[in-house]
């Protein structure tokens, strides 16, 4: 399927498979990963750096920002202050704008806080960051981020690192219906279905982390997903047919002794 | 005798000549100055200033960069969280 670019904010995308960076053995299979899986979207965390080891290697040196669209995350705070901070940091450490952005609420579920995630949206939209909101499955949290600036949402399909699926794809398709900007389904696959599934309700794009780098082979996953993700796609763009309980023969009765 | 201040970097103590500046503090920790980001007392700093702040008696600077991430979960254990202002 030609042209069938994703674009945010601007930005055009040929892959519709977002990944993260953590959960990786080293920086090699990180980056083996994300070549096989097709990516061009890669998140990434904004952590202090090592002082007393400085041996230690800058991931950038193995994905290459002028090959990938960095996406630095808040991922680990609990407040706005502290998504705030840490979406100013990752802008001065010169990569991009872009932000997504993660206010969770609980530890136990890492639910986001929808309403921290909504008021740092404001503030971070207004200093002119290009947010990227990981929230939840509620279609008027994402119409609310949506009206305050933000160019895509990513609610998620379950909770992060689960690998439980899709939960709800009731409410899924809902925002996906009601929403006018790109939809990524972001935390909760598990395995390819998953996110074929996400891609045949309709979503823009699935951003996983885990599902592959949790996986035995976490290669052979990222090039799996690769391939979910545009089976879903292409199954979405040709309209499946209506479930029936009955049969419907596909053979036809006329010619037959 | 080159005179010693302290400062805390990353959360750590750290002794620096007086009069040294940001960027001396980069290049004496081996951090290549693109891709990182530097706070100062919890001021994020304009990288064209990293050379020019000379660093002071008590000053607190942050170094971060970007590591493996895609879910809050890859970070336990890994240095999480900076250090609040109380």
């Amino acid at each position: 399927m030609q042209n069938d670019r994703l674009i945010i904010a601007g930005r055009e995308f040929t892959s519709r498979l977002f990944v993260g960076t953590g959960k990786y053995k080293d920086f090699v299979e990180t980056q083996k990963a994300i070549e096989a899986s097709g990516a061009d979207v890669v998140t990434v965390a904004v952590r202090r750096v090592n002082i007393t080891d400085r041996s230690k290697e800058n991931l950038l040196d193995y994905i290459d920002p002028k090959k990938y669209t960095i996406l630095p995350n808040t991922a680990g705070c609990y407040t706005v202050e502290d998504a705030l901070r840490y979406a100013r940091l990752a802008r001065a450490a010169g990569v991009s704008d872009l932000i997504k952005l993660e206010v969770l609420g609980d530890e136990r579920t890492l639910f986001p806080d929808t309403a921290g995630l909504i008021e740092a949206a404001r503030i971070l939209v207004k200093e002119g960051f290009i947010v990227l909101p990981y929230t939840n499955d509620d279609p008027i949290v994402a119409q609310k981020l949506v009206d305050i600036g933000c160019p895509a949402v990513m609610p998620l399909a379950a909770p992060i690192g689960s690998g439980l699926g899709i939960r709800n794809p009731y409410n899924l398709k809902i925002i996906m219906e009601m929403i006018k900007v790109p939809i990524v389904v972001d935390a909760g696959v598990g395995t390819a279905s998953d996110a074929s599934l996400a891609m045949e309700l309709g979503a823009d794009a699935v951003l996983m982390n885990t599902a592959i780098a949790g996986a035995q082979d976490p290669i052979v996953m990222a090039e799996a997903m690769k391939y979910a993700v545009y089976a879903g796609r292409l199954a979405y763009k040709a309209g499946r047919i209506p479930r029936k309980l009955y049969a419907t023969a596909s053979s036809p009765i006329e010619g037959m002794l | 005798m080159v005179e010693v201040i302290q400062i805390q970097v990353n959360g750590e103590k750290r002794g620096c000549r007086a009069g040294a500046t940001v960027g001396d503090l980069l290049r004496e920790l081996a951090i290549k100055t693109e891709r990182v980001a530097v706070e100062l007392n919890l001021e994020i700093m304009d990288r064209k200033d990293f050379d020019h702040r000379s660093l002071k008696q008590g000053d607190r600077v942050e170094i971060l960069s970007f590591i493996g991430g895609g879910a809050p979960m890859d970070m336990q254990g890994r240095g999480r969280g900076l250090v609040h202002a109380e």
